[in-house]
């Protein structure tokens, strides 16, 4: 049974948009500022900001009852990461060889 | 027939004609629904997480090519998609909050408005792929991409075949991502229908709850795909 | 609880309950849908086997004279697809597993009929298009698709046999969804996660990597259809892209997918042991998380398959680093089903005998996988009959024999009907000879230097004696396959009728009538007792035995 919180959803749901949309145009901005390496470093900070705010409000993961869907959430992403983390490591450290 | 059809025939009216004989009760069989989409979410995570791969892998051994491709799509059309989106994402809930709330035009509205925002999105995608057809980016025959500078070095030109990878991958990446959009229109459709005949009701909307949770996803999907793909170096 | 007796007349279960082709076509009866993926992968395991047998043939004189290399480059392709895609991943979890985890958690059905129905009609579309694929010309690029060979420069049908792969793959996707779902959701009153079968909780972690992995082969084998028709370069050196990318993407899958094919295996084992040694498994505990262990730790080790390929060594390094890992929890199961039979009652029934088969074989086969995740080892054998010896030892010596003994095992809750056990014994017999005949000289083979995948190997005639020795067993191995096919077909019509717990097994698959009812239960078990306990069950027979003698 989802527990949704009594006080009016709404609020927070007009509240993640508005961030989703700050967050958007951030993006867009602080492309446009020489940040050398940290560039794609920012870009992908606002963007999982966002996902996660779209995971947790909008696909009411942040009020589910039971720890499961979280557990699958986490779970999926570890392993995403392990595939380009694990890939990545064998292209950077060729030149190397 | 199947017995559960022959099950349901012989007792409708007792509960919800959409609960599933081998279901014990409608919260076990939401409970199982929404896990069920969950995980079906985490196979798409992966399906396009291997493209994800494919690309940070290419981006970090060919930035500059990849930066000058990037630098020819237009990041104010894919910026504008990614708003549509996230519009889309808050129309979806609301028409879930109005089918809790058992506002019926409103989660008719809503829907209505999702799959406008979605057709918004197709259309704008339209757009790019009709420009990047008429500049010969393409990969394929008639692809090309000569004299192109890279970012921050204009004395060099980027390599075509390189750039050539960047594009074959954004048309996968996004190809696939709007393929997934029409299946979305494709369930929303299916939704506003059910939506219409008076099938959901405060207790029971899970296909609503369902059909928003793929949405969102593809929402996600984006989210990712605007900054890697269009932002790469714009700085000037 | 009934155990002997045996109804006389035949009493309505899923079977007889409706007649017609319309009735198993369109059957969301997670039981029936069991049994159409019952033929559907035996035709496709008679499919890999011939190539099998054409392969052995060749290899029968060290000249290419039976085939020539093109015709064997399609040979041990298609055994390949057709053996892992077709038959190996399906096989328990789509026959076994369907069946019986909506029994053994005390469900009425799988937690998305109409999507298990689906599944099967995936896995047959793709089955079509993969016959279609070897009627007109078949692949030749191995069964693991390297580019650039298979995306610039084969001339064989690569985009209908990937797009074939592609569909099966969702048919595997869906069948985890589903076991996922049921297993967390749809578990009767009582049976708590620490009373779930072991062959449950192996299907679980089976099910994990269906869902987590297939998806990369299927985009991967998007990637290799669209650089075929479209002549991108995402594959190509020469067009600036790399072939270990594809090699990543594809192993990132395919390791995880040999876990797929042995876990469930394992459930299997656990089961067979735990009942004719009349012990509750030692261990249980270990070996419900080494079943998830297994699953987890598989991902981490795809590129022990390219260590020769070009990777940096430094990856290299973490990649061995991490096969020796993926080898404890395996090694917890071998010693737990170690520790069950010690002072167990051993009876030395059919499925027992293939799980005995499955200890020393698959112990064997792990054992030669470290072999092979040692870099010094591997750049001298990888490539080689060891390699092809180490994977058939685990798949076929552990993976098929844990399939044939849980048919065996649960043949008279599917059909109602015994298999003539002694028959079923020799056949057991046989087919460990065989298997041990046909794949222990390609140890040897392999380590001696003869690689794999060639039709010709006359600069090294010396090879053929052992190549003769592995051809005689696998004909031996062929009987010992064919007769349970014949008995088996046999038993559903002159079979004797089976009671309803003729093993005296625990769980709850045993308290249904065999064959079950539609529903499966008459009404919902509530659960108050724990797994294995042979201790209560034997006790209480040895009581009624008592009180009638």
């Amino acid at each position: 049974m989802h527990d949704h919180s009594k006080s009016s959803p709404l609020k927070s749901y007009f509240a993640v948009w508005g961030a989703l949309l700050l967050g958007t145009f951030l993006t867009y901005e602080a492309a446009l500022i020489d940040l050398g390496r940290f560039n794609a470093a920012v870009a992908l900070l606002i963007a999982t900001t966002k996902a996660l705010l779209v995971a947790l409000f909008f696909m009411h993961l942040k009020n589910a009852s039971e720890k499961l869907l979280k557990l699958v959430v986490a779970s999926t992403i570890f392993f995403l990461i392990l595939l380009l983390a694990l890939s990545m490591f064998d292209y950077g450290t060729r030149s190397f060889s | 027939m199947s017995d559960s059809q022959a099950a349901v025939q012989s007792h409708d009216g007792l509960h919800n004609p959409a609960l599933l004989h081998h279901f014990a009760d409608e919260g076990q069989q939401r409970d199982a629904s929404s896990l069920g989409m969950w995980i079906f979410l985490a196979t798409e995570v992966m399906f396009f997480g291997g493209l994800f791969c494919a690309y940070l892998i290419y981006r970090r051994l060919y930035f500059g090519d990849f930066g000058a491709a990037s630098a020819s799509i237009d990041a104010k059309l894919g910026g504008t998609n990614t708003a549509v989106l996230i519009c889309s994402s808050l129309t979806v809930v609301l028409a879930i909050w109005a089918a809790q709330t058992a506002r019926r035009s409103l989660m008719i509205l809503m829907l209505i408005f999702t799959m406008l925002f979605g057709v918004a999105f197709l259309g704008i995608k339209g757009i790019e792929y009709k420009d990047k057809f008429e500049e010969h980016h393409v990969p394929g025959v008639s692809f090309s991409f000569a004299n192109v500078p890279i970012p921050g070095h204009p004395d060099q030109y980027a390599n075509p075949q390189h750039a050539q990878i960047f594009f074959a991958l954004y048309f996968i990446m996004t190809g696939l991502h709007a393929l997934h959009m029409v299946v979305g229109l494709g369930i929303f459709t299916w939704l506003l229908w059910m939506a219409w005949k008076g099938r959901f009701t405060p207790r029971y909307h899970t296909p609503l709850e369902i059909g928003g949770l793929y949405w969102h996803f593809v929402d996600i999907v984006w989210i990712y795909l605007f900054p890697l793909l269009y932002l790469i170096d714009r700085h000037p | 609880m009934a155990t002997a007796t045996v109804p006389s007349v035949e009493r309505e279960n899923y079977l007889n309950k409706h007649y017609g082709v319309g009735s198993w076509l369109l059957t969301t009866d997670h039981k029936r849908i069991a049994l159409l993926y019952l033929i559907s992968i035996t035709f496709f395991f008679f499919i890999g086997g011939f190539f099998a047998l054409l392969i052995r043939l060749e290899l029968l004189t060290p000249a290419s004279d039976l085939v020539q290399a093109d015709t064997y480059n399609k040979l041990f392709t298609m055994h390949g697809q057709v053996m892992v895609f077709f038959f190996l991943i399906p096989s328990i979890p789509a026959v076994l597993g369907n069946f019986l985890i909506p029994l053994m958690v005390g469900a009425k059905d799988l937690a998305f009929p109409r999507i298990n129905l689906l599944s099967w009609y995936l896995y047959i579309i793709a089955g079509i298009m993969m016959v279609h694929c070897m009627l007109t010309g078949g692949i030749d690029t191995g069964w693991t698709f390297y580019t650039p060979f298979s995306t610039a420069f084969s001339n064989t049908k690569v985009i209908e046999a990937g797009l074939a792969i592609f569909v099966s793959g969702f048919s595997s996707i869906l069948t985890g969804l589903n076991f996922v779902v049921t297993i967390h959701r749809m578990r009767a009153p009582g049976m708590t996660w620490s009373r779930l079968p072991l062959f449950v909780w192996a299907h679980y972690a089976t099910s994990i990597i269906q869902i987590l992995g297939t998806p990369v082969i299927a985009i991967t084998l998007v990637l290799v259809v669209a650089e075929r028709a479209l002549h991108l370069g995402i594959f190509d050196p020469k067009l600036g892209g790399d072939p270990l990318l594809f090699q990543h993407l594809f192993w990132f899958y395919s390791h995880p997918a040999v876990y797929i094919m042995i876990l469930p295996s394992m459930g299997v084992v656990t089961e067979v042991i735990a009942c004719f040694s009349r012990k509750r498994i030692f261990g249980y505990t270990f070996v419900a998380l080494s079943s998830i262990a297994i699953a987890v730790f598989g991902f981490l080790v795809w590129a022990h398959h390219m260590f020769v390929a070009g990777i940096s060594v430094y990856a290299a390094l973490i990649f061995s680093l991490l096969s020796y890992s993926v080898a404890v929890p395996s090694a917890v199961k071998v010693f737990n089903w170690t520790a069950t039979l010690y002072k167990g009652s051993i009876h030395y029934d059919a499925p027992m005998l293939y799980a005995f088969g499955f200890l020393g074989l698959f112990t064997m086969g792990g054992l030669t996988g470290l072999f092979l995740a040692a870099l010094g080892v591997d750049v001298h054998v990888t490539d080689t009959y060891f390699v092809i010896a180490h994977f058939h030892y685990i798949m076929v010596g552990g993976a098929l024999m844990g399939y044939m003994g849980g048919m065996h095992f649960w043949w008279p809750k599917i059909t109602g009907k015994l298999y003539p056990e002694g028959w079923a014994r020799l056949a057991a017999l046989i087919v460990f000879i065989g298997f041990n005949l046909t794949f222990f000289p390609q140890f040897v083979l392999g380590y001696l230097g003869m690689p794999r995948r060639y039709a010709d190997y006359s600069h090294m005639p010396e090879f053929q004696v052992l190549n003769v020795l592995s051809t005689a067993g696998s004909t031996v191995l062929a009987v010992g396959y064919l007769l349970p096919m014949i008995y088996f077909l046999w038993s559903m019509r002159y079979g004797k009728p089976a009671s309803d717990n003729p093993w005296n097994a625990a769980g709850l698959e045993w308290k249904t009538q065999s064959p079950p009812t539609t529903f499966n239960f008459e009404e919902e078990p509530v659960v108050t007792w724990e797994a294995y306990n042979y201790d209560e069950i034997d006790k209480g027979r040895k009581e009624e035995v008592q009180v009638v003698g």
